[in-house]
């Protein structure tokens, strides 16, 4: 096919090198293909763009990975002495997968992923980009959709190259916020102070602040995840009245077909129920009797923080830490094709991320048909738009790709 | 050797080591002054091994560091601070040679210079600090009141400060810097700061937090690089010995050595076995009750032994009637031929004519460890914690030492803190507080010092009021 020997070397070069000529941040850096039949090869590294795309030609790896700039080229790895090869940069890459909002998501599971429950991945892009630019002050953040069920960011600032695992990992620890388990209820544990009510962190509530607005139409609307028995049991656990608490569960568990609507209606009633009592003078002193530790923490706090923290706990974004911890872990390139659904890993505008439709993107079938329709008419530079730069067409991959739609 | 000049003068009694020190120095000085410095870091191990309070411990350690290694601030006047602070300085150095070997011996070491700097912190003044803070260079912004101002909810609400009823907002008001994040990596991984392009906002009492990662994180670093060089020390022997003999120190502390005492306290032959049964820590009981049991004594139960009277305040006179009497299995022939000498030769009357000083506990943890008949060494080093458990009750058991309070020795002896096992005893066998130790707090680190505390309590128990001694002459320490 003609349009592979197509110059698409820039982009990733650019990208990945930060300028023309060829530096440690090309040559030190390790790539790491999957050939057909789960073939890995790990610390290959290429002294030109050139190399690397005949390398990449005569493979034709179902997959590339890039992974970080090492103190000495990758590929010498065999002949170093052991400990001499250390990741020394690596752009600050976030994972973020579908599997991990499994058991709030009722639309698809496991490796599905449809227009509905992308809005999960768009409020969490929507936060951490927010986070990421202002709070750490981060510019260039590339955002790439990952092919299946999930996007990936890399940001490429300097500083961000040059952070340590320990500073990654302090980074991490200020943006995880939902921790814990499956065994773990109440996932979402951010609360200090007397009664643990304190106010949000400002950046906790930046975040609250985006996603509140959602909370309605996704969690309660489109997904109706309080539908599960498993999910408003969480959302009882924030509630700390014993009462409160036992008669919502005995209503919801009587009536099967009650949507998160109503039931999130029935915790706001209830709430402001009890916060009425209070103002007569009531409740204070028996919740006062029942919990010494919470004797002036007024009702009002209490619920306030625990509906924040439903909130945060069923739409806060949900990272694949140990991928942003390490520089030496490998993250899969953008504009490779996902070998199983054949969708290209194209670039998302954090602007537009609720308008995107990964059932939607092209898959590399479709463009080599576009790509033939073209090729015969005339030279094509540009028409397949922005967002599909021409390196997809350059591997695209071992023939037979299975599609699990 | 050439006095430290003023452009290399350390300019605040704080130092966070980062450039090696540049002077000459004499051998002498190179061990004396690591060995003082030893003695307040080994303390600050030993409490944390008797789990002194935090403040407990500052008093003692800084009561030690004034005696060893005083740090006056640049304020006072008439004291050369300058000479104080290099030999804080070279200390800190030469024991970085001596404890850099091992990841345990730096982990330890870490911790007590963090330590120390601490208490060295909580102690001085404001201006010192602040002027050691802007000598880091740390890159920090002070947060202009403007912005201070606007941003206040935000910072309070960082900090998981809420406003009390009946204050205002303004009361909270307080300094804060900026710093990059990647200089807190504490504070943000915790989201105990506030966060804005790429600045997180400390407040000021926080930055003591930025000033111990500062220090740890250079002390950690530099003592890996310090253990990579080691190896290419150019050295003509003449340091290795004494940085072995250094990084023993943790193991017993340092030692102080004990000369015959005041003439009030010499004693006689027939009084050994009296004082022996009250004022001996267990391992010269031990000698003292195998030479009682079988009137015999092995080589270097006899010189741990021998040196130990002798510095109680046993004459050559008494001592030769002492051992004569104790070997009574053996003909005065014999005992001419083999022993006489010996001792003579321990008092200094024979050969080259040293007067040896008594083993410390350091040099009897590990030096001559003992064979399978020996009976020397230090019993909560070289007993089974059986046997030791029994030696104690019948050695103690008669003053206080039960088997209720076996294990809390054993544990300290498990974990290798065998002086302060021994502390303990001597605590508990006194009616001391836990954590009083051999006065002032400090732990026992020669067979000797324990034996003279003990003499000494007894007589300010007898006569509280008449006293015609100082109290501590008894134990005048010669370093």
């Amino acid at each position: 096919m003609q349009i592979q020997n197509e110059p698409i070397s820039e982009d990733v070069m650019g990208w990945l090198n930060h300028e023309h000529v060829p530096s440690k941040m090309f040559t030190h850096r390790e790539f790491a293909f999957t050939l057909p039949g789960d073939i890995y090869l790990r610390y290959n590294s290429f002294m030109t763009m050139e190399d690397f795309r005949k390398q990449v030609l005569k493979l034709l790896p179902s997959r590339f990975e890039i992974g970080a700039v090492y103190s000495a080229m990758p590929k010498d790895k065999k002949t170093l002495r052991p400990g001499v090869l250390q990741p020394i940069l690596r752009e600050l890459v976030f994972d973020i997968d579908m599997t991990d909002y499994d058991s709030i998501r009722t639309c698809c599971s496991g490796k599905g992923i449809c227009k509905r429950c992308w809005g999960f991945i768009a409020v969490a892009v929507v936060v951490l980009d927010s986070a990421l630019r202002n709070q750490f002050g981060f510019r260039n953040l590339l955002w790439v959709y990952s092919g299946r069920r999930g996007i990936h960011l890399w940001i490429s600032d300097p500083e961000a190259l040059a952070l340590t695992d320990d500073q990654r990992k302090s980074l991490m620890g200020w943006l995880e916020v939902v921790k814990g388990g499956k065994e773990q209820m109440k996932k979402v544990n951010v609360r200090f102070g007397k009664g643990g009510v304190s106010p949000l962190h400002p950046a906790l509530n930046a975040a609250f602040q985006h996603l509140k607005s959602s909370f309605y139409e996704l969690v309660l609307q489109d997904q109706d995840s309080f539908s599960e028995e498993d999910n408003w049991k969480v959302l009882l656990e924030y509630l700390t009245d014993a009462d409160m608490k036992r008669n919502l569960r005995e209503d919801w568990a009587a009536d099967l077909n009650r949507t998160s609507e109503e039931k999130w209606d029935d915790l706001r009633k209830a709430m402001t129920a009890a916060k009425h009592k209070e103002k007569k003078g009531h409740a204070t002193k028996s919740e006062a009797q029942k919990d010494p530790n919470e004797i002036n923490v007024p009702v009002t706090d209490r619920y306030t923080a625990a509906m924040e923290d439903i909130i945060l706990e069923f739409m806060y974004p949900r990272l694949d830490s140990e991928v942003t911890k390490h520089r030496n872990h490998l993250l899969k390139a953008p504009f490779c094709v996902h070998p199983n659904t054949g969708r290209v890993c194209v670039p998302v505008e954090p602007e537009h991320v609720f308008d995107f439709d990964p059932e939607k993107v092209p898959t590399v079938q479709q463009l080599i048909k576009e790509l033939d329709q073209l090729g015969s008419e005339t030279h094509h530079s540009g028409e397949l738009g922005e967002d599909v730069p021409k390196i997809i067409c350059q591997y695209h991959g071992p023939p037979g790709y299975e599609s699990d739609e | 050797m050439p006095a430290i000049t003023s452009a290399n003068a350390i300019k605040t009694t704080y130092n966070i080591y980062d450039d090696p020190p540049q002077d000459d120095i004499t051998l002498e000085d190179f061990e004396l002054w690591a060995i003082d410095r030893m003695r307040i870091l080994a303390e600050i191990e030993a409490s944390f091994a008797r789990n002194r309070s935090y403040k407990d411990m500052s008093e003692t350690i800084s009561a030690l560091s004034r005696k060893y290694l005083p740090l006056n601030s640049t304020t006072a006047k008439s004291i050369d601070v300058d000479a104080e602070r290099k030999k804080d300085h070279i200390s800190h150095f030469v024991l970085r040679l001596a404890f850099c070997r091992s990841e345990e011996l730096r982990y330890r070491y870490v911790k007590s210079e963090m330590t120390w700097f601490r208490i060295k912190w909580d102690g001085n003044d404001t201006t010192e600090r602040s002027q050691f803070v802007e000598s880091l260079n740390l890159g920090w912004i002070p947060v202009e009141e403007e912005e201070r101002i606007s941003l206040l909810p935000e910072l309070l609400a960082a900090s998981q400060i809420t406003l009390q009823p009946g204050t205002t907002i303004n009361q909270y008001i307080e300094n804060y810097y900026k710093v990059h994040w990647t200089k807190v990596p504490d504070l943000v991984e915790r989201r105990r700061v506030f966060l804005k392009n790429g600045f997180a906002y400390v407040p000021a009492r926080e930055q003591a937090s930025i000033v111990f990662q500062a220090f740890h994180t250079n002390l950690e670093k530099q003592l890996m690089l310090t253990a990579k060089a080691l190896p290419r020390l150019d050295e003509d022997n003449r340091i290795l010995p004494i940085l072995e003999h250094l990084s023993q120190g943790f193991v017993a502390g340092i030692a102080s050595e004990y000369h015959v005492a005041n003439p009030a306290d010499s004693v006689t032959a027939d009084m050994i076995d009296e004082i022996s049964n009250k004022h001996f820590p267990l391992c010269m009981k031990n000698l003292h009750e195998t030479l009682r049991k079988k009137h015999h004594l092995k080589h270097y139960g006899r010189l741990q032994y021998g040196l130990f009277l002798k510095v109680i305040g046993l004459s050559i006179e008494e001592a030769m009637i002492f051992w004569r009497k104790g070997f009574s299995g053996i003909t005065d022939d014999k005992f001419n031929k083999e022993y006489k000498y010996n001792i003579r030769h321990s008092y200094g009357l024979e050969g080259k004519r040293t007067n040896y000083s008594a083993f410390s506990c350091q040099y009897i943890f590990t030096n001559h460890q003992p064979g399978v008949d020996d009976t020397h060494g230090c019993p909560y080093r070289h007993f089974s914690p059986e046997n030791l458990e029994s030696a104690l009750v019948t050695h103690y058991g008669n003053q206080g030492v039960t088997p209720s309070v076996l294990p809390e020795i054993i544990q300290q002896v498990r974990s290798g803190h065998y002086h302060v096992a021994c502390t303990r005893v001597f605590e508990i066998s006194h009616g001391l507080k836990s954590g009083e130790g051999v006065g002032d707090g400090v732990s026992v680190t020669h067979p000797n010092e324990y034996a003279a505390r003990s003499r000494e309590l007894e007589r300010q128990k007898l006569a509280p009021v008449d006293r015609d001694y100082p109290p501590g002459s008894a134990m005048e320490i010669d370093s």
